[in-house]
């Protein structure tokens, strides 16, 4: 019994350690965010290599989820001779739910993990505490360029999501299934409301902020050599998707309830 | 002058400094041996702030650099120079950034005096002609002269050199060490080695001090350490298998 008590205090100490280290560096990144100069090479760099570089796949996985969502829908839909709401289906699905969260999952394992890992090896091979030595500070260099990347080219991903996921559900819905061009448009846009879009986008930055914050949490913690980036890469993703998931939990409920979004 | 003053450091239930204490002279090289995993780097990291001791203090020029925030440790970074044991160069830049870093990100020199400060600390640690070449096309040697190139680049008054011979063959770290040398000799720095390799204590070494369990155990000239009469140097700078080290341990 009293080992069971031992191990439950400890796993909640490394719980409230951890967030209490991932909750100093967010807070350090956003002071020295606004502290100059800001290295907007670095910056554009970031954006070229988490955005740019992110669009296809991004836009392969939004585009047949746009489809298999027609898809899913139309086979109730058909059933109830209702099947022109696949449109408004498939377009509110994609903005407010699956447009944000399946872009940051897929930023998640693709631009967390790298993270992770090339921080991590800077780690191992001491690159960080050459940054001190040269009177460079590591969360300046390192940190705040993926942050403002991440902050700002999640929900740009997102839109661009959106935008494929629901030409997906068109492809289907017309090409397939025989759904008139322009009414599939009108069933498209008139349940659509900017809130459903600004909800989603709203989610999107603060997906970004959690990515960053602990893919580079894990990777400037790194102990142990190539076993140790390893570890950091895996953990990095999976704590993102976990966080991603129960933040989006969070937002929906509270433009639900809070704002009657 | 560098002061080490009743320095102590753990991690976690592991004391790896233990009170110690080490006065560096301006100007003179001092070699800190022992074996590996004794506290040799712990104590370069202590000096160049790090790491923060547990207790003790460390003064570098009359500052007690335990007590210095961050801006001002920054500022008395801008004395020191590091060689790190893998030269630890920045992938993502070539050897001309990876040199001219401080330069670029410390001062407001304009594109065509950083190129000739370049080269100028490339030819320095003979090398030349590779400012555009990335750290992965570098060979360990060549590796090891650009991470000492960029440390001597802002004209340090400290440099401190981490295991500088490891992992380069005998030829280069006998190279190495007259580098290190030639680079006492022409920039008058004082210079921190930490190393278990004994050719290269002796040869640039002014003093060298043993480390062990926490403590510097001995101190002398490289004579000195040679003829000693403890059994722990003794059996350190022999390489013997059987002592009081291994018996300790």
């Amino acid at each position: 019994m009293s080992a069971w008590i031992r191990m439950l205090g400890e796993r909640f100490l490394n719980f409230v350690r951890y967030a209490g280290g991932v909750s100093v560096l967010f807070a350090r990144t956003i002071f020295w965010v606004f502290v100059p100069p800001l290295k907007g090479r670095q910056v554009l760099d970031q954006m070229v290599r988490i955005g740019v570089d992110s669009l296809p796949i991004v836009f392969l996985t939004s585009l047949f989820t746009g489809m298999v969502l027609a898809l899913q829908s139309a086979y109730q839909m058909q059933k109830m001779e209702a099947k022109l709401y696949i449109a408004s289906l498939v377009a509110l699905s994609i903005t407010r739910e699956l447009g944000p969260v399946l872009t940051a999952l897929v930023v998640a394992g693709r631009v967390g993990a790298s993270i992770a890992a090339e921080l991590g090896t800077m780690k191992v091979t001491e690159q960080i505490d050459a940054l001190e030595t040269l009177a460079t500070n590591p969360i300046k260099y390192l940190v705040v360029p993926r942050f403002i990347a991440l902050f700002f080219m999640l929900p740009l991903l997102t839109i661009y999501a959106d935008i494929v996921g629901i030409f997906g559900g068109y492809m289907i819905g017309v090409w397939r299934l025989n759904i008139l061009s322009n009414l599939y448009w009108d069933m498209t846009w008139s349940p659509l409301h900017i809130k459903d879009i600004v909800t989603g986008i709203i989610k999107a930055f603060a997906f970004g902020v959690i990515i960053c914050i602990v893919a580079c949490y894990e990777g400037m913690r790194v102990e142990g050599g190539a076993e140790g980036v390893g570890a950091a890469t895996t953990k990095a993703v999976v704590i993102a998707f976990i966080l991603i998931i129960a933040a989006d939990c969070l937002f929906t409920a509270l433009f639900y309830f809070g704002f009657s979004f | 002058m560098i002061e080490l003053i009743n320095v102590s450091k753990a991690f976690e239930d592991h004391v790896v400094l233990d009170n110690m204490n080490l006065t560096i002279q301006d100007g003179e090289t001092i070699v800190i041996i022992g074996r590996s995993g004794i506290g040799k780097s712990v104590t370069l990291k202590h000096i160049i702030g790090l790491m923060k001791p547990d207790s003790g203090q460390v003064i570098v020029d009359g500052l007690d650099i335990t007590r210095l925030d961050a801006k001002g440790l920054n500022q008395l970074r801008t004395k020191f120079g590091m060689l790190f044991q893998g030269a630890a160069l920045f992938d993502s830049l070539n050897v001309r950034d990876n040199v001219a870093f401080n330069l670029i990100e410390h001062s407001k020199m304009d594109d065509k005096a950083i190129d000739k400060r370049v080269a100028e600390c490339l030819e320095l640690v003979g090398l030349r002609g590779i400012e555009l070449l990335s750290p992965a096309e570098l060979s360990g040697g060549m590796r090891k002269r650009v991470g000492l190139a960029r440390a001597i680049c802002m004209n340090p008054k400290i440099i401190l050199y981490d295991e500088p011979t490891t992992g380069v063959d005998p030829i280069m770290a006998d190279a190495v060490n007259d580098l290190i040398k030639d680079l006492q000799a022409k920039l008058k720095t004082t210079a921190v080695a930490v190393t278990h390799d004994m050719t290269s204590a002796y040869k640039i070494a002014d003093r060298i001090a043993m480390l062990y369990k926490g403590k510097i155990v001995e101190i002398g000239t490289p004579d000195e350490i040679k003829n000693t009469k403890s059994p722990i140097v003794r059996q350190f700078i022999t390489g013997a298998a059987i002592g009081p080290i291994t018996e300790d341990s």
